[in-house]
């Protein structure tokens, strides 16, 4: 375990000084204060829905295009849970509530979990260390899951209700933070938390990160990559699919396409994070998030192009992203 | 007449549409050290990796205690006994001294005497070994890619040019440690280019050129014979002379 000393805090400093620096620019705390809030959901679950892949990625270096597809999966296969227990989110009861989306999110998990097994090994193992053949194969994967769910589920839009204790806000002073936005950060956190001790702690996180560093010394010292990235592969489609049900019941309207949506950020976010790194992929999720949000207010007219600047300019600064992988 | 641990014979190793390796036939007896030399080129790190199934010889046997391991996957071959400290060293540099320890230690735990011991061989590792290995220097990232290969006894340790480019206090200090692990019973194959290394530590050489054996033999042989020495070796012994 790096002690804290060696962590670096930069990237960290960078996203405080953001919030920091928009506070006078918005003005009014309380809007400020929303924004912030929301920002910081959104970059929760931009970062459970990415950080699989970014290990995916430092591991095989397997570009996966398919993996938004486990997002939409992982919320139309909530929905076997959401809709006969609607009774458990109608109720006016937190426990209840939560029991509900528990289970939603563990049935998801599940599923593409399950999934992801499957898809490693009938699409991904096919096409190790071939690139082109991986954008193509995994495009593919994705065009047929979503045709998937339209056969299932039906071509039109599916409303979701929230459950009724996330719903609406808590009101802070002047503010009103969204109750699920609350929610979403929590988890979000729980995440993180649980990805860096496993990474850090335990002795296939070790092996983990030792080989996004450099696989083939992993296997000289006598450990089979292959097993260890087809657990990551499994462990990435789930946190997808728990990224799927946050991100359905945030819009509260789930398409075939959400998932697939989502890549633009999902691939932006692990970029700047710097490509196999957790923490980075953390880090560059939240300011994505939060800059999105701050130059949505200030700025709307730049507010579409705002990660695309931000990409650029973290690349200038750190070519191999904030917290950059050593390889070979 | 000892017993051959590691042999190799008629291997052949294409890399993409590159013949690099072209028919070896080398022999590793149990105990002791055999050195490997030849020319930069010559194919010695070509040879270890075709050892470790890193790249698979498209030709030929390697048998490891007579058994047959030239198609078994790298981590196979590795738990057959192996321990490789490559070229370049390939530590991990985000994991910290103790972490890359950690992981080579197959049974999950370092054993606290042998990891005196590398500390008593390496003393710079105990004092850095909380630190991120990337941290280190290239002395002590050396002599972490060599304590990781030999935290855990190993039938057969490979070790590809260790001394490369490191002060002479520092290739002093890595002699020695292998005088030790030698001393210890271990069996080395051992890829130097510094010719006053090898000397000190071979017991038996084997010569590369062009990705074949061209010699092989008693290290003290070689040593006195300075003929055969310009012959095989040429250049490289007037530079490390
Ligand atoms: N990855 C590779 N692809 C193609 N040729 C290589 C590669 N690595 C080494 N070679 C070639 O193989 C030959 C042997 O290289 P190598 O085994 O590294 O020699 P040595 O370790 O004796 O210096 C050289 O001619 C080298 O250029
Ligand atoms: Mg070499």
């Amino acid at each position: 375990m790096t002690d804290l000393k060696q962590i670096d805090w930069v990237p960290l400093g960078l996203i405080i000084g953001m919030a920091l620096l928009a506070l006078p620019l918005v003005g009014d705390p309380a809007a400020w204060l929303t924004l912030t809030a929301a920002g910081l959901a959104m970059g929760m679950m931009i970062f459970v829905m990415s950080s699989g892949l970014t290990l995916v990625f430092g591991l095989m270096d397997v570009i996966n295009f398919g993996h938004g597809v486990f997002i939409s999966i992982g919320a139309y296969v909530a929905l076997l849970v959401f809709v006969p227990l609607a009774a458990w989110g109608a109720a006016d009861s937190l426990v209840l509530n939560l029991s509900l989306v528990g289970l939603a999110i563990l049935v998801a998990t599940a599923a593409t979990g399950a999934l992801g097994y499957a898809f490693e090994r009938v699409v991904i193992r096919p096409v190790y260390g071939q690139h082109l053949k991986q954008i193509l194969i995994t495009t593919g994967g994705l065009i047929v899951a979503e045709q998937l769910i339209h056969a299932l589920w039906g071509a039109n839009p599916i409303p979701l209700r929230l459950p009724e204790t996330l719903r609406g806000s808590f009101l802070i002073g002047d503010a009103a933070v969204e109750r699920f936005r609350v929610f979403a950060i929590v988890l979000g956190l729980a995440v993180f938390a649980a990805m860096y001790i496993g990474l850090n702690r335990t002795r296939i996180g070790l092996l983990i990160r030792a080989g996004v560093e450099n696989r083939e010394m992993v296997e000289a010292l006598g450990y089979d990559i292959r097993k260890i990235f087809i657990g990551v592969f499994v462990a990435g489609s789930a946190l997808a699919g728990l990224g799927g049900v946050l991100w359905a019941l945030y819009r509260q309207i789930l398409v075939a396409s959400m998932g697939m949506e989502m890549m633009v950020l999902i691939f932006i976010a692990i970029i700047i994070g710097g490509l196999g790194s957790v923490g980075g992929c953390f880090a560059g999720s939240i300011l994505l998030a939060l800059l999105a949000n701050y130059t949505g207010f200030l700025m709307p007219k730049l507010a579409p192009v705002s990660n695309i600047l931000l990409m650029l300019a973290i690349l200038v600064w750190r070519p191999q992203g904030l917290y950059p992988v050593a390889k070979r | 007449m000892t017993t051959a641990l590691l042999s190799l014979s008629g291997v052949h190793t294409h890399v993409g549409r590159y013949h690099i390796l072209h028919g070896v036939d080398l022999v590793v007896p149990a105990g002791g050290v055999t050195m490997l030399l030849g020319r930069n080129g010559a194919g010695k790190t070509s040879t270890l990796r075709t050892i470790m199934g890193l790249w698979r010889a498209s030709a030929g046997r390697v048998t490891l205690s007579g058994e047959d391991v030239t198609q078994r996957p790298t981590p196979a071959i590795a738990r057959s006994g192996l321990a490789y400290v490559p070229e370049n060293m390939s530590i991990f540099a985000d994991l910290t001294v103790r972490e890359n320890l950690v992981l080579a230690a197959r049974s999950g735990e370092i054993d606290a005497e042998r990891l005196r011991w590398v500390f008593g061989l390496f003393p710079a590792l105990e004092k850095f070994f909380q630190l991120a290995a990337g941290a280190l220097s290239g002395g002590q990232k050396q002599m972490l890619a060599i304590a990781r290969a030999i935290i855990e006894p190993r039938t057969l340790y490979l070790v590809d040019e260790p001394t490369k480019g490191l002060a002479p206090a520092i290739v002093a200090n890595m002699i020695s440690a292998f005088r030790e692990l030698k001393a210890s019973g271990a069996t080395i194959l051992l890829v130097e280019q510094n010719f006053a290394a090898a000397k000190a530590l071979g017991d038996t050489v084997a010569v590369m050129d062009d990705g074949r054996i061209v010699h092989a033999g008693a290290m003290g042989e070689l040593a006195e014979d300075v003929d055969l020495q310009h012959r095989l070796l040429g250049l490289s012994l007037d530079r490390h002379q």
